[in-house]
């Protein structure tokens, strides 16, 4: 890496001060972290549609560009080329701060992500509780958006988002306080490093029913098919987006998918084993396989599974009423969170399962 | 303490559950249903009027456009109420013809219905499955017609040509290959019976795999079960025919209790309802589809072995071969006659009415002995269903005015008529 750089970069580099030199380094690897989360949303729009349309008997978008690959890129050029109109009766400030009140947390949880297990931009200890703030601040974008918009639709789409994500947020909530005990800490990176030794080692199979809820939680949180409610098409139109326009409506549409790479992330993180290789420690493949290597590449490939699934279940489910939604989360997932959590500190208590090294 | 009010909110025209121009006012508190005020007349053409201005045969293409998801079952009820007039015996092909393209429309019509059902409560695929196999019917409507909707393909005394020996083919574009076309064009290679038929054999497959994304997913039970039950005595005091009657668990369909054409040498199954909610209402005009498919598999079979005429071989009403014409003068005269002027029908009245997909679709006819209609009333089914809309949907909440929308099939062409 050091002899790609010509020297008097370097020199000048040494220059500046550590303090400066660490702003640099961060901010160069945070836009590179956002650029690339960014650019997977664009690809992720065009997943999305390819994978629906097969799903449906059709063939997705194929004209612009090979295979279509350019379409995402006409999408970002026709919104951005579109005027943004904004409400008489809105407040003007709210409603121009929603679309970013969605978007910036959706973006800034990469930064506890550990994406190798040398990477990660912030390794803060605190991890868990980062992501579960940001998470929650991501609704208020929602909140605000339907209430700036003064629009009875829009108010709707945002009753129902504020009660469901207080519903959701508890059982996603309680499923990472199991991840928490079985990983024994609250740092991603220890987490996944839990998690370290094949498949057999990582939290999916023990955790599964929290594994449930937490995904399908994740698909409530980001309000997908079947959960969303609170765009609802066939009932409150697009529900707190309906008067967003242009750039505005980019930006919730940039936050959703953000949200839905998100939530991939975490629960590979999670249940998954991150960056962990499936394969590791199985002797049949050759030694020094980078298939058996933890690496970015297992990460990739876990995220774009759960990607995959998102729209899976978009294309099959039909959409769940809003009361129904809320009997889900209060009396299903929380319940059956609440109860694997007990089970797994019976568990943890008799020094039984894989996490039991960790209970002394 | 701030005033506590109602919330009342305007659902359409324009809105993606509509159906078309629905526009609805909602009385609710939060997201409960406590009225629900049906406003319709967006759609108004004034085709009973219309048809006032015009000679008879003038008029059919109109009722094309009345429920313009099952075309060719409003022009049978309008046609039927002539013939009635007329007192004219339609050829027995034609008969079959008739039936077997009834039911086709009903299975056009309830594909059309189920894919919007099952978009407007979120299953968006069905959808596009249902449109999947619209496509192949669409194409017999081409195949008889020239048109793949507005057909105007039944005629007083009949139907307007026999059916073709071949199928319209696809061809090779940019964005199809040659191989594909081929693929597609495999079961278009016969005569347009040789499609149906094999349409038919592949139909209760389709129906199946419809079945399962939705019968028995929980999330669609769940949304449809125990939604809008309407009690079989409530249901034939608000009027309700079809599907919607057969849901609440009364056994009434014209096809069985009055039979027109052939439908008493057709062998059927009328399925319905137990509870009379949207569940039951879905499966019974699921089960409908099934049935469809038998009954025009009966006609294929009867038309492959009976060749025969079409049209009565009338002149006065029916307009002569475009080969007679040439160096007949009689029939020259016909033909203008009938083009400028039509054909005059006794003094009289006459309802006609048909099972439409959409329930009992009826005519009525008064003549003066004119060559035009003194007054025509079309009775469409779907206005009866939408005057119940109130009550079906109170109590319930916003997302479940879309499932009774849905439930109730409403094409807004009929209703405002």
């Amino acid at each position: 890496m050091k002899g790609l750089i010509p020297n008097f970069v370097l020199d000048v580099w040494s220059w500046f001060p550590p303090l400066m030199q660490y702003l640099i380094e961060t901010t160069f690897w945070i836009a590179v972290v956002m650029i690339t989360v960014i650019l997977s949303v664009a690809f992720t729009t065009y997943f999305e549609r390819k994978v629906i349309g097969y799903m449906q008997g059709r063939v997705g978008p194929n004209r612009v560009g090979p295979w279509g690959l350019l379409q995402p890129f006409a999408d970002v050029i026709k919104l951005l080329v579109k005027e943004v109109i904004i409400p008489e009766k809105s407040n003007r400030f709210l409603f121009v701060v929603a679309p970013l009140l969605t978007l910036i947390p959706a973006l800034a949880t990469w930064a506890v992500i550990p994406l190798t297990d040398t990477f990660v931009i912030a390794d803060i200890n605190a991890g868990l509780l980062y992501v579960l703030s940001l998470t929650s601040v991501g609704v208020y974008g929602v909140i605000l958006a339907g209430w700036a918009t003064n629009s009875k639709y829009a108010f709707l789409g945002a009753m129902r988002s504020a009660a469901q994500i207080v519903a959701y947020e508890i059982a996603m909530g309680f499923a990472l306080v199991g991840v928490l005990m079985a990983g024994g800490s609250l740092n991603l990176g220890d987490i996944t490093e839990a998690q370290a030794g094949g498949f057999s080692n990582w939290f999916l199979l023990p955790l599964m029913p929290l594994f449930l809820v937490y995904f399908i939680s994740g698909v409530a949180e980001t309000n997908r098919a079947p959960f969303d409610v609170a765009e609802g098409e066939s009932e409150i139109v697009a529900g707190f987006h309906v008067e967003y326009s242009g750039v505005a409506f980019a930006l919730f549409f940039l936050g959703e998918y953000a949200n839905i790479i998100l939530i991939s992330a975490l629960t590979s993180i999670f249940f998954l084993g991150g960056y962990n290789s499936f394969f590791e420690g199985w002797t049949f493949l050759a030694e020094g396989s980078f298939l058996r290597e933890p690496s970015l590449l297992w990460l990739i490939i876990k995220i774009c599974f759960f990607i995959f699934v998102f729209f899976w279940i978009r294309a099959t489910f039909p959409r769940y009423r809003y009361d129904q939604i809320m009997r889900l989360g209060w009396k299903v997932f929380i319940p059956v969170t609440i109860v694997w959590i007990v089970v797994e500190m019976v568990m943890v208590w008799m020094q039984v399962g894989p996490w039991s090294g960790l209970a002394g | 303490m701030g005033e506590i009010q109602n919330f009342t909110m305007n659902f359409g025209p324009q809105h993606p559950a509509a159906h078309g121009v629905l526009r609805l006012v909602l009385e609710m508190e939060g997201e409960v249903i406590y009225k629900a005020d049906p406003h319709v007349g967006l759609l108004h053409r004034g085709t009973e009027k219309l048809a006032e201005s015009k000679p008879y045969n003038q008029s059919i293409g109109y009722m094309d456009r009345l429920d313009y998801v099952s075309m060719m079952c409003n022009e049978h009820g309008y046609v039927l109420a002539i013939e009635k007039l007329l007192g004219v015996e339609v050829p027995e092909r034609a008969k079959y013809i008739r039936v077997m393209f009834d039911e086709m429309t009903r299975i056009l019509n309830h594909l059309m219905w189920l894919g919007a059902h099952g978009l407007d409560i979120g299953a968006m695929t069905m959808f596009l499955y249902c449109f999947r196999e619209r496509e192949d019917l669409m194409d017999c409507y081409e195949a008889v017609s020239g048109t793949r909707m507005h057909a105007t393909y039944y005629r007083p005394g009949g139907v307007y040509r026999d059916l073709p020996d071949t199928m319209p083919k696809y061809q090779a574009s940019k964005w199809r290959s040659q191989k594909e076309v081929d693929r597609l064009n495999e079961v278009r290679d016969g005569s347009l019976l040789d499609f149906i038929d094999a349409f038919c054999d592949k139909f209760p497959g389709c129906v199946d795999q419809y079945e399962t994304l939705l019968t028995d997913n929980r999330i669609w039970k769940q949304r449809t079960v125990n939604i809008a039950v309407v009690t079989p005595e409530r249901a034939l005091n608000l009027g309700f025919t079809g599907p919607m009657l057969r849901g609440s668990g009364i056994e009434w369909d014209l096809r069985k209790k009055q039979p027109y054409e052939v439908y008493d040498r057709m062998d059927f199954d009328i399925p319905v309802g137990v509870n009379g909610d949207c569940y039951d209402r879905y499966l019974v005009r699921v089960e409908e589809m099934r049935q469809s498919a038998r009954i025009m598999k009966q006609c294929v079979a009867w038309l492959r072995d009976n060749p025969g005429p079409v049209m009565i071989d009338d002149n006065k009403i029916v307009p002569p071969k475009r080969v007679e014409m040439k160096d007949d003068m009689e029939s020259l005269i016909h033909h203008f006659k009938l083009f400028t002027e039509g054909y005059c029908v006794p003094e009289g009245e006459a309802y006609a009415a048909i099972e439409h997909p959409k329930g009992e679709f009826g005519v009525y006819i008064v003549s003066d002995g004119a060559n035009k209609p003194y007054r025509l009333k079309i009775r469409a089914p779907g206005f009866a269903h939408l005057a119940a809309m109130s009550e079906m949907v109170e109590g319930h909440m916003l997302a479940d005015v879309v499932a009774v929308i849905g439930t109730q099939d409403i094409v807004f062409g009929e209703i405002d008529r």
